[in-house]
């Protein structure tokens, strides 16, 4: 590795070991008893105590996060392939995509509850709802924005709309896309931790946010902090996911993921 | 076919835009079969438009256009100012274009690429990425991807413009010997004199907008160019010819 990577690696590591010394010192100097503030290593503690119970609450949040940001992938693509077509089609749906972002998941989360019967499925559609208005609006402005003198020459070519939008506005998108995607993996994440808070004893009783909402009652504040440590990571891991994606895909030629001269 | 042949006949083609600019006036224009004729002309003067005109990408707003039946569809090709290549895709998969977007199959495709790239000496570069070639290069794969339909009739929009000058001339040498060899009609537009004179058959000088044909200037001299035209004091006395009418067509108020 290089000097820079090991600054942009170890630096924030080192922030992060600060933080946890700091805190130890603080609860433990200040006698913190553990229901008001647990010290880091008491947290790991309770991590690894109960890591059955809190893996398993991990895996639900990590599917229903998933599975909304796969769904928002799919819908929202599909959505602005759509209004790319037809300015029609964009004028008379766009509004109604705006209204679902604009208002409050917390909002609409216990409507959604209610009308869906099984709650998993409930929560995914919170979820999704929460992380598709940056994929439509991000592949929707990718796709238009076109190299105008390619476009010429597809043209020229009797190119089908088919064809353009396979060869070339699908390409031109990419970037646009991931610059999207990466939102919309942090949406998704917080839509799904929302809706299980909002949905309570009427959700599926197992992702971290039920546990976090357990714990707060019980006043196993330990098991909050713990939980709530496999949120912050399940949201780093994505960003990271999704980073890595992009590279994979854009590497070759986009200015965004090229290697940088130190 | 005998080099009378007509190639291009624009005949009293106008272009009005919607938003009211008169891009150009009538224009009469006839380019015979294996002609390189240029076009200049003062900025905006409706160049660009004329060859846009003649490529079907824009609509005469008056006035006919013919096109030889061998110059028609993929016996056309035209070169765009910028390289226009798509970024994400490598030289071979950009020369390749215009047979995948009519299905050509693919071994024959494959054989058109490798001729097209032997042809503007792009073959070890075939798996770059653009962002990977200079300019020059890139404008070569542009030529390359004009020529992998096998077209009569290229038209080249102000093709080296953005490039060095020691690269513009060793790509206008280039050129002239591809045409030459492949019997290409050319439409070529360009704001350096030098390069119209040392490429063209003919050169027609363009009025400012919107733009007519003012005056036409035959270069003669046979076909390929060579290096050394440049420095012969023929080459010197029709650059200073064609850069006189030029400075008349400069000062033409708008008709």
């Amino acid at each position: 590795m290089s000097d820079r990577k090991w600054l942009q690696v170890g630096a924030p590591i080192a922030v992060g070991i600060a933080f946890i010394l700091v805190w130890h010192a603080l609860v433990v100097m200040n006698e913190v008893p553990p229901y008001i503030v647990p010290s880091p290593f008491l947290v790991m503690k309770t991590l690894a105590q109960d890591w059955g119970l809190l893996s398993g609450s991990l895996l639900v949040t990590l599917q229903i996060t998933g599975a909304a940001l796969a769904l928002a992938v799919v819908l929202g693509v599909a959505l602005s392939i759509l209004f790319v077509q037809s300015r029609l089609i964009e004028a008379s749906l766009l509004p109604y995509a705006v209204i679902l972002q604009v208002t409050p998941l917390v909002a609409i989360a216990p409507l959604i509850i209610i009308w869906v019967d099984e709650p998993r499925t409930a929560l995914v559609i919170c979820a999704t709802v929460a992380c598709i208005f940056p994929v439509i609006t991000n592949t929707t402005i990718g796709l238009r924005s076109v190299d105008p003198g390619l476009f010429d020459l597809f043209r020229m070519y009797g190119a089908s709309r088919m064809q353009t939008l396979i060869r070339l506005r699908i390409p031109s998108a990419a970037p646009y896309f991931f610059a999207g995607l990466r939102v919309a993996a942090a949406l998704a994440l917080i839509g799904a931790v929302v809706a299980e808070f909002v949905a309570g004893t009427g959700g599926t009783q197992s992702g971290l946010a039920y546990q976090i909402l357990q714990a707060g009652l019980q006043l196993n504040i330990p098991r909050l902090f713990a939980a709530l440590i496999l949120i912050t990571l399940t949201g780093i891991a994505l960003f990271l996911l999704v980073t890595a994606l992009a590279r994979i895909s854009l590497r070759r030629w986009h200015e965004s993921e090229l290697p940088r001269e130190p | 076919m005998s080099a009378q042949t007509i190639a291009v006949e624009v005949r009293a083609a106008e272009k009005v835009f919607a938003n009211g600019v008169r891009a150009l006036n009538p224009i009469d224009l006839v380019v015979r079969e294996g002609e390189i004729v240029t076009l200049v002309g003062p900025s905006g003067c409706g160049k660009s438009t004329l060859l846009r005109l003649i490529a079907g990408l824009v609509q005469p707003s008056a006035g006919r256009i013919g096109l030889a039946p061998e110059a028609r569809s993929a016996g056309l090709a035209f070169v765009f100012q910028n390289p226009t290549l798509m970024p994400w895709a490598s030289v071979e998969r950009n020369v390749r274009l215009p047979l995948d977007l009519s299905s050509v199959e693919s071994a024959q495709a494959q054989d058109k690429v490798r001729h097209a790239l032997e042809l503007v000496g792009l073959s070890d570069f075939a798996r770059f990425y653009p962002r990977e070639l200079s300019g020059g290069m890139q404008m070569r794969a542009s030529i390359a991807r004009a020529l992998v339909t096998g077209p009569r009739l290229l038209l080249m929009d102000e093709p080296f413009g953005a490039l060095d000058e020691i690269t513009r001339n060793r790509l206008d040498r280039d050129l002239s010997e591809l045409c030459a060899r492949e019997k290409l009609t050319v439409l070529f537009v360009t704001h350096s004199i030098y390069e119209a004179v040392f490429l063209s058959s003919r050169v027609l000088v363009m009025s400012v907008r919107p733009g007519r044909i003012l005056e036409e200037v035959a270069i003669d001299e046979p076909q390929p160019r060579r290096a050394a035209f440049r420095i012969t004091e023929k080459f010197a006395r029709l650059s200073a010819g064609l850069s006189g009418v030029l400075a008349t067509a400069m000062q033409e108020a708008p008709a």
